[in-house]
């Protein structure tokens, strides 16, 4: 068998354009129609063979998400590819997606037959070589690189599970995420694929899939967690024609990457649940509206949606149900803003993506005046689950308010960056210094940047927060689409409040006064809080930066009440949070003129250290406002009142002679 | 060329308006006035609202890139590592503002919101290549991949040639 159309015997009459109801189950079980133990072998040979069950040759995996082909994965790929063929051996090369552990790419697995998968990772071109040798051709474990065996219990070495990082996961949305081929829909089905759209489909009506849904307490993994159960009741409930699902993949959260690595890595999860949602509302046609900025899942996508409507699954009468289903990718443009239901609409009806008041909310008129159903990556590729394990197995993991898992997208000063999958309800601490295994260069922990720009940071103090929708909230941050940035003490707070206004203002669509005007004039005085003056001695300046200040919160507290959308509603958190956790920081740019973290440049002076500068001229060279002299090979001056601060000096010097104060 | 993909489209559509002038974009490589015209006539929409559109999101631009196109990640991750510095580094080393174009159109420098590699933080990508875990001092090294193969002497070593 090369694949699952290629029918069994004679008997097998399944096609795209007349389907048999029993082709996902038969795929995996052998024909159901008809009684035939060669069929039935033959059937479980490929699954075997799908499934690393049982292969001739070695088998490496090359994890090839974004990430992994940023760290270097396709010159792995092609090292391997020949070394292997100095040494003369045939190996099957997988492209998998991401597994999340982005810190350690590129990550390779080796399965030798009637071995144990195991992981490498950090495996540069140089070491290629000596990782062919030694596990493909000497049989052994390459111990230096090793990651761990994805076997749980393991009889050669550590297993993957072992590793903290891995230790505390659970993973839902992402448990095929590198582990499989994510371009094979043989292979997502033989890892039980579309059972959950069988499931529905034959066992269930769309009321029993939405009740399904309601009942295991799913709720928007976007940001604002609204029931998924609900809004599917409501959209369910609308008399019309024709109704819309839309997937939302503008992933336009700073600092976010789970939806691109689900895109990337399992695309086939994303579709089923598509196709569950379609069929709990009914709606016909679906839209994903992915951004542009990610290639690499567009292409997958697309080609997964061809390989499904070959198969049959996406098209007429799917699995002789009488269910059609067609999905679309949209594009989207690069703005923000579009991650707003309303403004994505707008956007797919090729307007300018601007927010419109709501009600009419988008369940009852949506795209073209149409009910639709909106959700996120994350929140449809839970679907399938609940769907096969039922609610009542996906209710228990989690807390009573918030249940299942959420993704988080781990970056910044953390040790182990990546993607993991926690059950909700374990404390940040657990994930920033366990998973995360904490900050590198033994520096201290800061704060950890929840929710993107719509949400806040958190301190060491409300650190033992768990991770729940209610509690988030509490303390000032929101669940948002799960970026989660972490600080350390060379962050400064009132700078990130800038970058994040900054954001803010530029991705403002400018529909109402309070974002378009507020975010501007909050920028303005939280940009004028580090500026350093001419005259130290100007009054006037420190009290207009007092005055300032005190005006923020209330600025703040009206956009957030008189805002249009969620962008401008949200858009003061990051300042507010600020002033909440870390006024005291604010206060010492104010009055002492002084940033603790050294990042406020226009508070810096720099200088040289003569008994470390060697006189290379590298800085001289580099110095956008030629304000360093000196002669080659002695020792260099910055001349203070040239210098601009940019620290282009501090960034270049190899012999560490800048000094900052 | 441009006609070729117009064609592709229904007519008076407005829905087709965004994929279209993704299509145009990446053929040009930018979206050219008379083009626009066209698409214009084909929805059956005036020019005002294509550039209403046009503008609104940050994808599309009116004015053609260079040969090279660096994209200086700015999401929050790679703010926290520093990319500040990159982008500055990288203004400094062309002589150009991010969004221009150097004189020889060799590159554009652009700023994106977030590539999505935050755990690589900070990242740049040009053309389609991307650099994780970029410093400041190996922009020089990683710009040189991208220049033509004989670049006219820059006026500083022209001096030390002098001396």
């Amino acid at each position: 068998m090369k694949n699952f159309m290629e029918k069994c015997c004679s008997e097998c009459w399944h096609t795209p354009e007349n389907q048999c109801q029993y082709f996902v189950q038969c795929c995996t079980e052998g024909p159901l129609c008809h009684h035939s133990d060669e069929c039935t072998a033959k059937i479980k040979e490929y699954n075997a063979q799908l499934l690393f069950k049982k292969h001739d040759e070695p088998v490496i995996f090359i994890g090839a998400g974004t990430c992994g082909l940023a760290a270097g994965a396709a010159k792995v790929e092609e090292t391997i590819k020949t070394e292997l063929a100095k040494h003369n051996i045939n190996a099957t090369i997988i492209r998998t997606g991401c597994i999340g552990y982005c810190a350690r790419e590129p990550i390779v697995d080796i399965k030798l037959p009637n071995g144990e998968r195991i992981a490498y990772c950090e495996v540069t071109p140089k070491l290629v070589p000596k990782l062919v040798q030694t596990t493909i051709i000497d049989g052994g474990v390459l111990e230096s690189n090793l990651l761990g065996s994805h076997e749980r219990k393991s009889e050669i070495c550590s297993s993957l599970y072992d590793n903290p990082f891995f230790a505390l996961q659970k993973k839902i949305v992402l448990e095929n995420c590198g582990i499989i081929n994510p371009d094979s829909i043989d292979a997502y089905i033989a890892n039980g694929g579309f059972r959950g759209i069988n499931k529905a489909l034959k066992l269930m009506t769309n009321e029993e899939v939405v009740k399904e849904i309601l009942d295991s307490g799913l709720r928007g993994r976007g940001g604002a967690g609204f029931p998924t159960g609900k809004k599917w009741e409501l959209a369910m409930k609308q008399k019309s024609d024709t109704k819309y699902i839309i997937c939302n993949a503008d992933e336009g959260d700073p600092g976010a990457f789970m939806d691109r690595s689900v895109l990337e890595s399992d695309p086939y999860k994303l579709i089923e649940g598509m196709m569950i949602a379609g069929y709990a509302i009914g709606a016909n046609f679906g839209y994903i509206y992915c951004r542009a900025e990610y290639p690499l899942a567009i292409s997958r996508l697309t080609h997964c949606i061809e390989e499904c409507e070959k198969y049959g699954i996406l098209g007429e009468n799917i699995l002789n149900s009488g269910f059609n289903f067609r999905l679309k990718i949209k594009k989207g443009a690069g703005a923000f803003v579009c991650g707003e239901e309303t403004a994505l609409i707008a956007s797919i009806e090729g307007k300018r993506g601007m927010p419109k008041p709501r009600p009419p909310f988008p369940v009852v008129a949506g795209l073209w005046g149409k009910p639709t159903v909106i959700n996120n990556v994350e929140t449809l590729a839970n679907i399938s689950s609940i769907i096969n394990k039922g609610a009542e197995w996906f209710a228990s993991v989690g807390t009573d308010r918030s249940r299942g898992t959420k993704v988080f997208a781990l970056s910044g000063k953390i040790v182990n960056t990546g993607l993991v999958e926690i059950p909700m309800g374990i404390t940040l601490e657990d994930v920033v210094f366990k998973i995360g295994g904490g900050i590198p260069f033994n520096k201290k922990f800061k704060a950890v940047q929840i929710g993107g720009p719509s949400g806040g940071c958190l301190p060491m103090s409300v650190i033992q927060t768990p991770v729940e929708y209610e509690t988030l909230k509490e303390v000032g941050a929101m669940m948002g689409s799960g970026g989660f940035v972490v600080m350390d003490e060379d962050t400064c707070m009132v700078d990130i409040a800038r970058f994040f206004l900054n954001f803010i203002k530029d991705e403002s669509c400018g529909k109402c006064v309070p974002c378009r005007e507020g975010t501007k004039r909050m920028l303005e005085i939280i940009e004028r809080i580090p500026v350093a003056y001419d005259d130290k001695n100007d009054k006037t300046d420190q009290l207009n930066r007092f005055k300032g200040i005190i005006g923020l919160k209330r600025l703040a507290e009206v956009i957030k009440d008189t805002s249009l959308c969620g962008l401008g509603q949200s858009a003061p958190n990051p300042v507010l949070s600020g002033l909440k956790y870390f006024k005291d920081e604010y206060e010492e740019h104010l009055f002492d003129r002084h940033c603790r973290a050294g990042v406020c440049k226009e508070l810096l002076t720099f200088s040289i250290d003569n008994t470390l500068c060697t006189g290379c001229g590298l800085c001289k060279k580099k110095c956008p406002n030629e304000a360093i002299v000196g002669q080659k090979g002695e020792g260099h001056f910055i001349l203070q009142d040239k210098c601009i601060q940019c620290g282009m000096c501090l960034e270049t010097c190899r012999f560490c002679a800048i000094n900052v104060n | 060329m441009a006609n070729q993909i117009i064609e592709k489209y229904p007519k008076n559509d407005r829905s087709i308006l965004i994929p279209l002038l993704q299509d145009i974009q990446e053929e040009n490589g930018y979206l050219p006035e008379d083009v626009l015209k066209e698409a214009a006539a084909h929805i059956g929409i005036s020019m005002s609202s294509i550039y209403g559109v046009a503008t609104f999101y940050n994808q599309f631009r009116l004015t053609p890139l260079g040969k090279n196109v660096i994209r200086v990640c700015r999401g929050t991750a790679c703010h926290v590592k520093n990319s500040a510095n990159i982008l500055f580094g990288l203004e400094t080393a062309l002589n150009i503002k991010a969004g221009q174009t150097t004189r020889d159109k060799n590159f554009t420098l652009e700023v994106v919101s977030c590539i999505g590699a935050c755990s690589i933080a900070p990242v740049i990508c040009i053309n389609d290549d991307y650099y994780g875990r970029v410093t400041v001092k190996e922009i020089d090294r990683i710009l040189k991949k991208y220049q033509p193969v004989q670049p006219k002497p820059s006026p500083q070593k022209a001096e030390e040639v002098v001396k």
